[in-house]
């Protein structure tokens, strides 16, 4: 097959993904979003969809992602994770819409749209509360409130020194989860693997220096992880869960364009080695130089 | 594994010389090890570098 790897930076993830669908002999075309250019109606000097039978979104930017995805949709690309899951997975707020009209389990959050409305709403929900932006990754700009007065004082320069979007309050109930969360990896309705993250700091992402390792899937992780991954759209992704001191599995969010890079060795799943399994089968060639499948593109 | 020699440029920052044992990959992101930049591959023959742009805060997962 051939697959558009559409990225901004080339991590390691890129890296191993490229690798794995090289030594497969599937054609792979690394694209930076930034050089792409997509016309409505589509011209002539714009990227050309037809070669590719898959599209493979690993794009840092929430919007440019989202953007993209929708435009390459447009036109006929079959595009991994589809432009509906980035969308739902890269908005905290879609994610929790999609997640509750599921029945998934999730902590109690609360939204509001000023800065009045967002103090009555998060002294309404209780302390402490975890204030987080709606779009936004690597437990940047998260705020734990244990009180009325820091409400006060984070709205505020919410208010004064955020753009737009901060105009937005979004807010969880604070899980006690005993020092880690789980991070499942989901890939086409099968929970691959598992991790778990520690850290003596609340926030336990390893962007912010939480240790991982190998977490054996249960029965009840691997429901809430099929579950969630259900709800967004399924594809390709990470969902991330809260052990409740009461035993309560909930889940905070799922990531679209997950890392791996540290989730290899701790887990001994191939992790890149799954995923091109899954873009394989949204090519419908899952043998090399299969022909790619016919469709209808809109290109001119 | 081959020995191979190492690739070198100059970090558009500080101008130290930045070592790549193997031919990188354009948008690969290297630190440099005198002064810490980020730096972008945009280039791959030659090798040219820039300072990668800062993260974003729509960036993420
Ligand atoms: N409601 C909550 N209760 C307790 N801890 C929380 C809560 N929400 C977030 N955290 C902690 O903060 C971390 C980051 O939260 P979250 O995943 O929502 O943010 P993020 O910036 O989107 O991170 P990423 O997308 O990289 O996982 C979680 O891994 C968890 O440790
Ligand atoms: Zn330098």
């Amino acid at each position: 097959m051939n697959v558009l790897l559409l990225h901004a930076r080339v991590r390691v993830e890129e890296k191993l993904l490229h690798a794995e669908l090289t030594r497969r002999g599937h054609g792979t075309t690394m694209l930076a979003v930034d050089d792409l250019v997509l016309s409505l109606p589509p011209r002539d000097g714009d990227l050309d969809v037809r070669p590719f039978d898959v599209v493979f979104d690993r794009c840092l930017s929430h919007s440019k992602a989202q953007a993209a995805l929708a435009l390459l949709e447009g036109r006929g690309a079959r595009c991994v994770n589809r432009a509906e899951v980035a969308r739902v997975c890269g908005d905290k707020i879609a994610t929790n819409v999609a997640l509750v009209n599921a029945d998934v389990p999730v902590p109690a959050a609360t939204c509001a749209f000023s800065r009045e409305a967002g103090v009555t709403a998060i002294e309404r929900l209780g302390y402490p509360a975890v204030l987080k932006p709606p779009v936004g990754s690597w437990g940047r700009l998260l705020a734990k409130l244990n009180d009325r007065d820091a409400t006060e004082a984070v709205l505020e320069h919410k208010e004064t020194l955020g753009g737009p979007h901060h105009g937005i309050v979004y807010a969880q109930q604070y899980v006690e989860k005993d020092g880690r969360d789980i991070r499942a990896f989901v890939v086409d309705d099968d929970v691959i693997c598992a991790i778990e993250r520690r850290s003596p700091h609340w926030i336990t992402n390893t962007a912010r220096g939480a240790r991982a390792s190998g977490l054996t899937v249960g029965p009840a992780l691997e429901r809430i992880s099929r579950a969630a991954a259900r709800a967004v759209g399924g594809g390709i992704v990470a969902v991330d869960v809260f052990e409740a001191a009461d035993g309560a599995l909930l889940v905070g969010e799922v990531n679209a364009t997950m890392e791996f890079r540290n989730s290899i060795e701790t887990t001994g799943v191939d992790i890149p080695a799954r995923i091109v399994d899954a873009l394989e089968r949204a090519a419908g060639a899952d043998e090399v130089g299969a022909p790619a499948r016919a469709r209808e593109v809109g290109h001119a | 594994m081959t020995q191979q020699t190492a690739l070198t440029v100059p970090c558009p920052e500080c101008a130290a010389d930045v070592a790549f044992a193997e031919a990188p990959m354009e948008s690969e992101i290297v630190p440099c090890g005198d002064c810490g930049a980020d730096l972008e591959v945009r280039g791959t023959s030659p090798i040219t570098l820039e300072t990668a742009p800062e993260v974003e805060e729509d960036w993420g997962e």
